[in-house]
């Protein structure tokens, strides 16, 4: 035990900001604001920043929450044992009534200035992330990151919610593109650190099924990806800017998930390159399909390309 | 209650100060977001 730990007040402003994974909460801010900036509506500056604030708020609750209930795991995994928590510098009552806060109060905001609708959404995605995946089925089922995929997928929906006020097909495709998204991206990167994962008992897909399964798995997530991709375009929620950079990307993405979905590891020495190269790109992918679907929204309200 | 040497009391003090700098500001914060909320709701 450190000497930090022995002080009845240690944690200082910078440890509740990491609570809230400020890294997990930009890629979270970035679909949130797509959601909501692709929606065929006007929204006023203030409101749209004020949804964009609540989204991030709410990740951040449902991150310390995760970070509560999973110190202990924390503290045995290399990457993850410097938090706040496992490193003893807060204690874990400070970091729940911190992540309920929060939480609570970005929901309420939500209902408040924006729609109880999509303060409703905020609400289950938060619960969805810190009960059913962090304390639910994450120890449980090796299938842990294909619902955990569900809590990140909240994001453009509840944007475009707060936009529009209801829910249509647009939003859930968009939901359903990082739930699909989200296996290949967490498998890759699994494939290359499983041995801390592990170390900690957690039932992650290399570790159960093995390795040859999970790479057929991440195979049949990219093949479903890419035409997943087009549906916004298909519907007619998104135009020709945002269907030719799905269909780009979307075949980039299967070729580098063929890639580690048909290969096997050489030998110990292996350095896995395909599978950080997934990983990589897979991260790439989502910031540009988002960014397209929102150019195209631009582009479309400028009568550019029809 | 334990015991803290003079120099954990002041780093439990310059904690404290920074927390609650950080509290108020984002109080202040809030506060002004809240006041341009309304006024986009009434416009």
């Amino acid at each position: 035990m450190t000497a930090a730990t022995t002080f009845p007040i240690s944690a200082d402003w910078r440890d509740f900001f990491a609570l809230t994974k400020p890294r997990v909460m930009s890629l979270v801010i970035f679909t949130g604001a797509c959601g909501l900036f692709a929606a065929p509506v006007h929204i006023h500056p203030v409101l749209a920043f004020t949804a964009i604030l609540c989204i991030a708020i709410g990740a951040g609750g449902a991150a310390a929450l995760n970070q509560w209930w999973e110190a202990d795991i924390d503290a045995g995994m290399k990457r993850t044992a410097k938090r706040p928590l496992p490193s003893g510098r807060m204690d874990p009552t400070s970091a729940r009534d911190f992540g309920v806060g929060i939480s609570a109060g970005a929901v309420l905001l939500m209902g408040l200035a924006i729609s109880w609708l999509a303060a409703a959404i905020l609400a289950v995605s938060i619960l969805y992330y810190a009960v059913v995946y962090t304390i639910w089925l994450k120890p449980r089922t090796p299938q842990n990151i294909v619902i955990g995929g569900g809590a990140g997928a909240f994001p453009p929906l509840i944007g475009w919610v707060a936009a529009t006020g209801h829910v249509t097909a647009m939003p859930i495709a968009l939901f359903a593109i990082i739930f699909f998204w989200t296996p290949p991206h967490f498998w890759a990167l699994a494939l290359f650190v499983q041995s801390d994962y592990a170390k900690v008992g957690i039932p992650m897909m290399p570790v159960v099924a093995g390795e040859a399964a999970t790479r057929r798995q991440i195979l049949a997530y990219s093949l479903i990806l890419l035409p997943l991709s087009l549906v916004p375009w298909w519907i007619g929620g998104a135009g020709a800017i945002y269907g030719v950079s799905a269909a780009v990307l979307g075949i980039a993405f299967l070729a580098l998930g063929s890639r580690v979905g048909l290969r096997r590891r050489d030998g110990a020495d292996d350095r896995m390159k395909p599978e950080k190269q997934l990983f990589a790109f897979s991260i790439i992918y989502l910031f540009a399909l988002f960014a397209a679907l929102v150019a195209d929204r631009f582009a479309a309200h400028l009568g550019v390309l029809g | 209650m334990q015991h803290l040497t003079e120099e954990e009391t002041a780093r439990v003090n310059r904690i404290r100060k920074q927390r609650n700098y950080v509290v108020g500001g984002l109080l202040v914060a809030f506060v002004v977001l809240v006041f341009f909320i309304s006024i986009a709701k009434m416009s």
